[in-house]
């Protein structure tokens, strides 16, 4: 017989500045902590040595900064409705939290659907890249841009990684959804990797089945195609996770029926990232517009 | 003095474990540097995750940081990986609060708890692009203090430190500032002054106004003074009252796991049970006890603050706490610190002690720790650790039929008139206990945890010499040979080589620095750690300085010879410590002075202070409990506490 689902709750947070520097482990442990010191009642798992049953999205390399990452909390049946879902709790989440680790918006979700490990399916990455030099100039648009047509247009783009403690060889080109050069002003008025002044930047959306394709892996494929005399090798000044991107019927946040919450309680909710609409995509949970998340960023390098 | 932050951000993806080196710690405390305020880099020369959770530093960091002229920062040791990239990148050591470059800060202040990081030191002024010898240092130059345990002994370092802090350091810490901020007013011009005006405060030893001499045969004749602001012996700090230093308020919570990864919460400073191998329980007396009121506001507090749902009570003995009992049960019943186990480092052996254990392991009852030390008996009276073979199978005895599945067994090896027997003596404990685990379930297992004694200064072992490392290595031999023919029983040893290291530093005079120096030059640094220690880079050091380690830690020291520290004092009377090793010679056990007369080893007659214990009985538990008959032990009733929470935690 199962037991009752627990109600859960989806958080969306940034995490950016010098705690880009922390592990997906410490980043956990330092979730634990912040909730049991504002008291959320988070449900805990049986047996001898009982857990917070907390789940991450697919990890964050250490070093990377990101403005998308999520964390679903399942709450104790009988004391979730102690929790009250409103800006306090942010602003009580954000207090318990690292300078750097910033809470962008709270809603519920439904009970027992799928984890956002299985679910997420693409992320947007911002790459601020240089060439073998140490300064940003040493890179010139033009290279940059010979670089991502280079990688666009092989046909395979092997890359040896290990596997289970193995060497494997997989084609990671089908994973390339995605890579373009930002355009100057989009790079200085919109989104833009964090702390990172006269890099050229590249917007990648790479997959993550079956397996999820790092930043610094596209780089290392790409460097093998597209490098060359003409075309030196990149390497990643600052990397910052954008978006992770699920199937959009497989998950709406505050649509589910839930005697705990309704979907006035959801705190933020906005417009899907419009070029993957048609493509029915959205995010795990959107934010009201992207200029939200980069006034999250303005000022905050540690 | 600007951050460092931007350069070091481009390079922390090269290494290992980034995190530590990005402070951003919960209770971190950004300072406001202004030139009145004398600035202190208070170093741990280890890694991050070994010297955060140093309560010590945490003090201090907080005392230097609350006073009107003073400011405080931290740095450890960057692991080899980031030390390569500082210097391709000609970057210097930093400070983790405001990655501020350590040569910008008035005091370089080093928190010295083990021998074997002597080398990281040196590796730390270097990379701070200090000269490494005080003697070379001039008004540019930050500087160069060290305390801790080790400062007991400072003479292996003398060469490379402006000045030693002796025993307690919260009051010391704010006299010292009041000389370093006046110097810096002054522009840190007179450095001779300010060594001088140093040594005038009680408990600061300034090597360079010192002088040592040796006989013809190489042994020591004294260490003296040659400036007349040098005392002819500096005595240690105590505070008297741990109730006036409720410090660290705000303790630090990393971001990335550390060691003792928990709320520490100190209750008593010093221990009078009088174990002779133990340096730490002979220089921190008397016993001083936090008053129980105190200590449940303090893990209240702490828990609420930081989130941490694991409480450590500090101690050199936890177990004989006054008020033990109440506080254990009042924590681990308080609601609003939600599911919260309580652990308590070295406890004692008996079977109270497992019930506490048992009342607050709600959770994770793994394995359970005892320290017996000696195998025998006779060997137990040599070393003063006297508990009987009743009060272990006893405690095991609970440990197993409460649930607990492991029990690991600490044991010393190489001690003072140790024969085979004794020896073999800690793989027949091992056995025995195995045996009554195996009434209460087919998999109980003990482990054993052996160690190499080396003996320390200011204890009354501080004659003893060592065993070589060819005799630790016969003596584990012996136990892993009787280890592997007893079923249950798991033997673990300390690398007896890292012993040889630590009995040279620990015991070693003002001829040690070049070799330190010289091991450092080689590429030896954190030799504490198995992977990068290095025993060649010792021999040939000590070759190239004409040393021997047959003089200086095998060989048994005279009455009538000088020693190293004899300049110093952690409050113990020599002849004390004399007597005391006659006495263990004579396999003569001493009482536990808390609940029996003064024996008048020094440490409270010479300050004119007292131990603070609240509770005039002694801890209910086994004759290592009471201070009475010790040949056999006392009757003490035992009282399990088992069942308060026992099995609620899986629910």
């Amino acid at each position: 017989m199962n037991a009752p689902l627990n109600p859960r709750l989806r958080v969306r947070f940034a995490k950016h500045g010098k705690v880009r520097f922390t592990s997906h482990r410490d980043v956990a442990r330092v979730w634990e902590r912040a909730l049991r010191r504002v008291a959320m009642p988070v449900a805990y798992s049986e047996g001898f040595s009982p857990r917070p049953r907390l789940s991450f999205g697919l990890a964050l390399p250490t070093g990377c900064a990101s403005v998308g990452e999520y964390l679903d909390i399942e709450l104790d049946r009988v004391r979730a409705g102690e929790v009250e879902l409103d800006d306090e709790l942010c602003r009580r989440l954000d207090a318990a939290l690292p300078a750097g680790i910033d809470v962008q918006g709270v809603a519920p979700i439904e009970r027992g659907g799928p984890s956002l490990q299985e679910a997420v399916v693409a992320c947007t990455w911002e790459i601020a890249v240089a060439g073998t030099g140490s300064e940003p100039s040493d890179l010139p648009d033009e290279q940059a841009r010979a670089w991502v047509a280079g990688v666009l247009a092989a046909g395979e783009l092997p890359l040896e990684r290990e596997r289970k403690g193995k060497r494997v060889t997989d084609d990671v080109r089908p994973l390339v959804h995605a890579l373009d050069m930002l355009a100057e002003a989009e790079a200085e008025g919109g989104t833009s990797v964090p702390g990172v002044g006269g890099s050229v930047r590249l917007r990648a959306v790479l997959g993550t089945r079956p397996r999820a394709l790092r930043p610094s892996e596209l780089l290392e494929a790409g460097n093998l195609v597209a490098a060359g005399d003409a075309h030196p090798p990149l390497r990643a000044r600052a990397v910052c996770r954008m978006h992770q991107w699920i199937e959009a019927e497989a998950e709406e946040p505050g649509t589910s029926p839930d005697d705990e919450f309704d979907r006035n309680q959801l705190i933020m909710q906005g417009d899907r990232w419009t070029g993957w609409q048609e493509r029915g995509l959205t995010e795990p949970l959107p934010l009201p517009a992207t200029a939200a998340v980069s006034a999250a960023l303005v000022g905050t390098r540690a | 003095m600007s951050s460092l932050w931007p350069e070091l951000e481009q390079f922390l993806g090269e290494v290992q474990k980034p995190a530590r080196y990005i402070g951003c710690e919960d209770g971190m405390l950004i300072p406001d540097h202004r030139p009145d305020k004398a600035a202190w880099l208070l170093v741990y020369p280890d890694t991050y995750e070994v010297g955060l959770p140093n309560q010590g530093l945490q003090i201090l960091y907080e005392i230097l940081n609350e006073r009107p002229d003073a400011v405080a920062e931290r740095s450890y040791a960057p692991w080899t990986d980031l030390a390569a990239v500082l210097r391709r990148e000609g970057l210097p050591l930093f400070s983790l609060d405001t990655h501020r470059a350590a040569g910008d800060f008035d005091v370089l202040a080093f928190n010295l708890s083990a021998e074997l990081v002597y080398t990281n030191l040196l590796e730390c002024l270097d990379l701070a692009g200090v000269p490494l010898h005080a003697a070379d240092r001039g008004a540019d130059d930050p500087l160069v203090l060290v305390g801790g345990h080790c400062a007991y002994n400072p003479e292996p370092i003398a060469d490379f430190v402006d000045a030693a802090v002796l025993g307690d350091g919260e009051e010391v810490v704010s006299e010292i500032n009041e000389l370093v901020a006046a110097w810096k007013r002054a522009g840190r011009i007179d450095r001779p002054g300010l060594l001088a005006d140093l040594a005038g405060i009680e408990g600061v030893y300034v090597p360079g106004l010192y002088e040592a001499t040796w006989h013809d045969d190489g042994t020591l004749a004294s260490v003296a003074p040659n400036h007349p602001a040098a005392p002819a012996e500096v005595p240690k700090r105590t505070v008297a009252d741990l109730a006036d230093w409720p410090y660290p308020r705000q303790q630090l919570v990393p971001l990335t796991e550390v060691v003792h990864d928990r709320l520490n919460v100190e209750v008593f400073r010093g221990c009078t049970r009088g174990c002779r191998f133990c340096q730490a329980g002979m220089i921190t007396r008397p016993v001083r006890e936090r008053p129980a009121e105190q200590v449940r506001t303090m893990v209240a507090d702490g828990l609420r603050r930081t989130g941490y749902d694991e409480v450590a009570l500090t101690s050199l003995s936890t177990a004989d706490f006054s008020g033990i009992e109440e506080v254990v049960a009042d924590t681990v019943s308080d609601d609003a610190c939600g599911q919260v186990s309580v652990s308590l480092p070295s406890l004692r052996v008996d079977a109270f002690t497992v019930g506490i254990a048992g009342q607050i392991q709600r959770a994770r009852r793994t394995g359970l720790t005892f320290a017996p030390e000696a195998g025998t008996w006779r060997m137990r009276q040599v070393i003063n650790k006297l508990i009987r073979e009743e009060d272990l199978y006893g405690a095991v005895e609970s440990a197993f039929s409460n649930g607990w599945r492991r029990v690991k067994l600490y044991f010393l090896t190489g001690l003072p008139t140790e024969t085979d027997e004794d020896t073999l003596g800690i793989v027949e404990l091992a056995k025995n206990c195995v045996e009554i685990g195996r009434r209460h379930h087919k998999g109980a297992s003990v482990t054993v945890s052996v160690g190499g004694f080396v003996p320390k200064p200011f204890t009354p072992f501080q004659w003893f010499g060592q065993n070589t490392e060819a005799e630790l290595r016969r003596k584990v031999g012996l136990l892993r040979d009787a280890a592997r023919k007893a079923r249950g029983v798991q033997l673990k040893w300390h690398d007896p080589r890292a012993s040889v290291v630590e009995g040279l530093l620990s015991r070693g005079d003002r001829r040690l620095g070049a070799v330190v120096e010289d091991v450092w030059r080689n590429g030896g640094v954190f030799q504490e750690w198995s992977e990068h220690f290095d025993l060649d880079l010792w021999l040939s050091a000590l070759e190239r300085a004409g040393l021997t380690l047959e003089d200086l830690v095998y060989r048994h020291r005279r009455e009538d010879e000088a020693l190293p520290w004899d300049h110093l004092s952690a409050g113990l009377h020599k002849d004390f410590l004399w007597q005391d090793w006659r006495d263990a010679l004579a396999e003569v056990g001493l009482e536990d002075c808390r609940w029996t007369p003064c024996y008048d080893c020094g440490a409270c007659t010479g300050y004119g202070i007292e131990h603070v214990v609240a509770s005039a009985v002694p801890p209910a538990g086994g004759s290592q409990g009471t201070g009475q008959e010790l040949a056999t032990g006392g009757e003490v009733p035992v009282k399990l506490l088992v069942g308060a929470g026992g099995r609620e935690a899986g629910s």
